[in-house]
Formats: C-alpha cells, sequence, structure tokens
C-alpha cells in the first residue's frame, strides 16, 4: 500500500488518541477533519462543502434540543417527585430487589426518552435511601461495605438499563447516528426498525442484569448478615 | 416558500424542515438570551455557538453547503477555546417541584410519555418522519402541561428549555459533530484504506469472522475512547461495510447490534467517566472501580449474546 494511502488514516489516529488523552471531544473532532481534509486532498473549498454537506444531512440529531422544549418543565412540574412516589410504593423488599425495580422502571422510561436524573438526581437521593429503610425496617444495621455494594449495583442497573432501552426511542442520538452512518456507505435504514431490531438485546440486558444483581445481592446478604433466604 | 408549496416534496420533508427551524428557533433564543445575560462570564462566544448552529440548522436546506460549513466553523471556534458557558438561569426550588406534584400527582406521566408515543405512531402508521411525531408530541405535552398549571407560560418552556440546554454546553452536539466526521472519512477515502489493512487479518467473504471482528472492535475502541458513537463511525466505515454489509448482511440488524455492542464497552472502561467514574464520587464510593466490578459480568454476557444475535440474524 502507497503511504499516501496510509496517510489518510491520520484522522482516525487524532481520533483515538484524542479521547485517549481525554482533550477537548470538539477540538478532537474539529482537528482529525481538518487533519483529514488535508490528508484526503480535499481543499478548503472541499472541507467547507463536507462539513457543510454532513451537518444539514445529519441535523435529525439535533432533535433532542426540540425535546429539552418540555425536559425541564417536566422535572418543574413534578415528574421526579412522582417517579419516587412511584417506586416508593414497593416497601421492605430486599436492596437486590429495589435494584430490579429500578432497573426495569428506568428501562422502561428510558425507552420513551424520560429520565428521572440518574444516580446524581434519583439514585442516590430515592433509591439508596429506600435500601437503607428497608434494613432498619429489619432492625438490621447499616454496613458500610455491604452498602458500598449496593450502590456499585444501583449505579451499574442505571447503565445497563439506560444504555440498552434508550436506542428502543424512535428518535433517539444512537439510531439516528447509525442510520445516518450507514446512509453515508449507501444503506437506507429505517429508524423504527433499528428499534425493533434492538428489542431482543435490550430484554435480554435487563434480565441478565436482573438476575446477576439478585444473586449477588443473596450471595452479599449472606456474607454481610447471614441471611439464610 | 417555494420549497414548501412544491408539490414534488413529499410532506414529511416539508414538516421535517419545519421541525429543524422550531430548533433553530430554540438555540438561537438561547444564544440571545445569553448575550443579554451580563452574569453570563463568556456572553459572546456562547451567543456565537448557539446563534450559529440556529442558522445553520433552520436554514441548512437553502444555504449552500459552503455557507453552512463556514457557519459550522464559526460555531466550532468558541467551543473550542471553552468560551461556551452557562449563564443565569432559575432552577426550579425543591419546593416548587413537590407542591407542582402534590396538584398534579401522577398524571404528570402523560406529557412526559407523550412524545415517545407520538414518534411511535408516525413511524408505524404515516409515511411522516418520527421525528415530527416527537415534535407533535412534544406540543401535546405543552398543551397538556399547560392545561396542569397557569405557571406553566410559554416562556417557562423556553427558559426551561435553555437552562437544560446551557446545562448541557457545547458537548450535546457531539453525536451530530462525530457523524459528519464519518462522512468527511467516507469521503476522503477513509473507510477504504482500513479495509485493504483489515483484508490482511481477515479472510475476504467470511462474514462470521467479519462480524467478530466489527463487534470485538466496537467494544474495544469504545473502551479505548471511552464513547461508542466515536467507534461506530469509525469502524462501521472501515470493518462493518467491507466485511460485514457487503456479503448482503442485514444493515438494520448489524448497524443497531454494533452499536449496543459498544457500549458494553463503555460499561467496561474507566475511560467513560460520566458513566462509571462520576458515580462513584456521587455516592461516596470507596473503590474507584466499584460500578465498572459491578457491570463487568453483564457487559460480558451481552457481548456474547450479541455477536451471537448478530451471525443468527445477519
Amino acid at each position: 500500500m502507497e503511504m499516501t494511502e496510509l496517510l489518510k488514516l491520520l484522522g482516525i489516529v487524532v481520533v483515538i488518541a484524542g479521547f485517549a488523552l481525554k482533550l477537548d471531544s470538539i477540538l478532537i473532532v474539529f482537528a482529525a477533519a481538518v487533519v483529514t481534509a488535508i490528508v484526503g486532498g480535499l481543499g478548503v473549498d472541499g472541507f467547507l462543502e463536507q462539513l457543510g454537506t454532513n451537518f444539514t444531512s445529519n441535523r435529525s440529531m439535533a432533535i433532542f434540543i426540540l425535546i429539552l422544549l418540555v425536559t425541564g418543565t417536566l422535572e418543574r412540574n413534578g415528574l421526579r417527585e412522582a417517579a419516587a412516589a412511584l417506586i416508593g410504593k414497593i416497601k421492605g423488599v430486599t436492596s437486590g430487589k429495589l435494584i430490579c425495580v429500578y432497573g426495569i422502571m428506568r428501562a422502561f422510561f428510558g425507552a420513551f426518552n424520560v429520565n428521572f436524573g440518574g444516580v446524581a438526581g434519583f439514585i442516590r437521593p430515592v433509591v439508596l435511601p429506600m435500601a437503607e429503610g428497608a434494613l432498619e425496617a429489619q432492625k438490621k444495621e447499616i454496613k458500610e461495605d455491604y452498602m458500598e455494594e449496593v450502590k456499585g449495583m444501583a449505579s451499574a442497573m442505571e447503565n445497563v438499563a439506560w444504555f440498552f432501552f434508550q436506542v428502543l426511542f424512535v428518535g433517539g442520538a444512537g439510531g439516528l447516528l447509525v442510520q445516518s452512518t450507514m446512509k453515508a456507505l449507501g444503506y437506507d435504514v429505517e429508524l423504527i426498525d433499528l428499534a425493533a431490531a434492538s428489542i431482543p438485546m435490550a430484554l435480554t440486558a435487563l434480565v441478565v442484569g436482573c438476575v446477576y444483581f439478585l444473586l449477588r445481592d443473596k450471595k452479599l446478604r449472606k456474607k454481610y448478615y447471614g441471611d439464610e433466604k | 416558500m417555494a420549497f414548501f408549496m412544491d408539490p414534488g416534496v413529499t410532506l414529511s420533508s416539508k414538516l421535517l424542515e419545519v421541525v429543524y427551524m422550531l430548533i433553530g428557533a430554540v438555540t438561537i433564543y438561547a444564544g440571545i438570551k445569553n448575550l443579554l445575560d451580563k452574569k453570563n462570564p463568556s456572553r459572546y462566544g456562547t451567543a456565537v455557538f448557539w446563534c450559529a448552529f440556529g442558522i445553520a440548522c433552520a436554514f441548512g436546506n437553502w444555504l449552500p453547503a459552503q455557507v453552512t460549513g463556514t457557519l459550522v466553523v464559526i460555531m466550532i471556534l468558541p467551543a473550542i477555546f471553552k468560551r461556551v458557558k452557562p449563564g443565569f438561569s432559575l432552577a426550579p426550588a425543591k419546593e416548587y417541584c413537590e407542591a407542582q406534584f402534590k396538584k398534579i400527582g401522577m398524571k404528570i406521566f402523560i406529557p412526559a410519555l407523550s412524545m415517545g408515543i407520538m414518534a411511535l405512531i408516525f413511524a408505524l402508521f404515516t409515511d411522516i418522519s418520527s421525528l415530527v411525531g416527537i415534535g407533535v408530541g412534544i406540543i401535546i405535552s405543552m398543551i397538556i402541561l399547560m392545561a396542569y398549571s397557569k405557571d406553566n407560560k410559554p416562556k417557562v418552556f423556553l427558559d426551561d428549555a435553555e437552562r437544560v440546554l446551557s446545562m448541557m454546553g457545547p458537548l450535546c452536539l457531539l453525536p451530530q459533530l462525530l457523524a459528519c466526521l464519518g462522512g468527511i472519512f467516507t469521503a476522503a477515502g477513509v473507510g477504504d484504506v482500513i479495509s485493504q489493512i483489515v483484508s490482511y487479518f481477515v479472510p475476504e467473504g467470511n462474514v462470521n469472522v467479519g462480524i467478530i471482528v466489527y463487534a470485538l472492535g466496537m467494544v474495544a475502541f469504545t473502551a479505548i475512547m471511552g464513547n461508542a458513537y466515536a467507534a461506530i463511525t469509525v469502524l462501521t466505515v472501515g470493518i462493518g461495510a467491507p466485511f460485514v454489509l457487503a456479503y448482503g448482511a442485514d444493515p438494520v440488524v448489524i448497524g443497531a447490534v454494533a452499536l449496543t455492542t459498544g457500549f458494553c464497552g463503555t460499561l467496561l472502561t474507566p475511560m467513560a467517566a460520566n458513566f462509571n467514574i462520576v458515580p462513584v464520587a456521587l455516592l461516596d464510593m470507596k473503590k474507584k472501580f466499584g460500578v465498572i466490578r459491578n457491570q463487568a459480568v453483564i457487559a460480558v454476557i451481552m457481548i456474547v449474546v450479541q455477536i451471537s444475535y448478530m451471525i443468527v440474524m445477519k
């Protein structure tokens, strides 16, 4: 292969090295675009032309901005409080079961692009106090090492549920990016079909997550509290 | 105006342009609000960023590509120089949210779910883009919220949108910029070079090997970069297209599942600090990898399951 051909990979090197070095993400993308335009011989006009064309054809990804018109106002009108009341209906369950219920709720609403604030906005103020409350109700001491694991499991459930179910929202960033990447390569795919293809994997991930955390919590309770059940 | 009257343009395309104009209007509002906000430490940079984006978004269909490209460069500069900052905005007090919850209650889920439901309805039952459905869902959601409470005036929606947008900052445009980069890679012929290199290792014509390499590449690249969106733009061009899709594999299944396989890389890496490291700090955990350790088993299981699914369904 010619050296000039290999040089075309410089943009990819910039992306990988830039992200790995935690440089500013937008700077990385811009630098990679400029480098690729230079080694690919696009020229200034060609670069601006490509940038403009690609920006315009990828405007669909800005749809989240329109959604923000209600995101903040839903929060203002008590969405988070309603979610807390919803999960608060379950009482006296083990931490493992609580984490599963949270995961299912997060997954369902995530598929509709509805958020309750994640770790900072929901797990810390709502889920963890519920787990501690359940321990207290059973007259059990709150052991820091056990709670450390509960925190880890709850955050992990948050990520697993959100990652695998956000792609079910028709119009989410992931599906739109796949659609535009495929389109640039000459394949037309519909957002709804992408979402449908993701359903079996999303459900599998949720089941795997729930089973894993139930088993793990059972083991941890045995270790820290000597629970037999 | 001619565009909207042209019978040769589909209704969906026309409505989509209206959606992009509305998006542009929201960001230009954000730009102007910050320009007039004396408490914003970087009024001009912030205004340039959101207004340039808004103009390019609203009128991209009509502006010559080079003009849009120039607008994108103008928009990117203040972001690179860290001159895009949130200004003053009033987050709702906790007491206010609680009072609203007492008044509205669980009914708040109706406007919350209306966007997703309308997107589905449009995708399943009309020829119009589901993004227009989201737009309709938002309008319905706003009407319901206004009916619930007199406090919800149009300006409240706009200011709340500006508040959340400013909080997210320029990084929220990263997926779109990555998609642009992917397009530039393709135009410059980067994909051809990668596929030539990969062809030394991957036997051409063996789709299953192609799928495994593509999927594991997604995991590895995402783990290194901490970002599955960056990984999929690079790897689909280089591996996905020439070694999997070129042999007739279904781009829907491969594309959708390759992305979530990449997310498994996100579950495994401290590079995805937002998801894996920030929670450790937020929850006062002692072990830095306390979140990743709880995700590792699930991630590995899902990598295997997803590769198998792609091979079976391709």
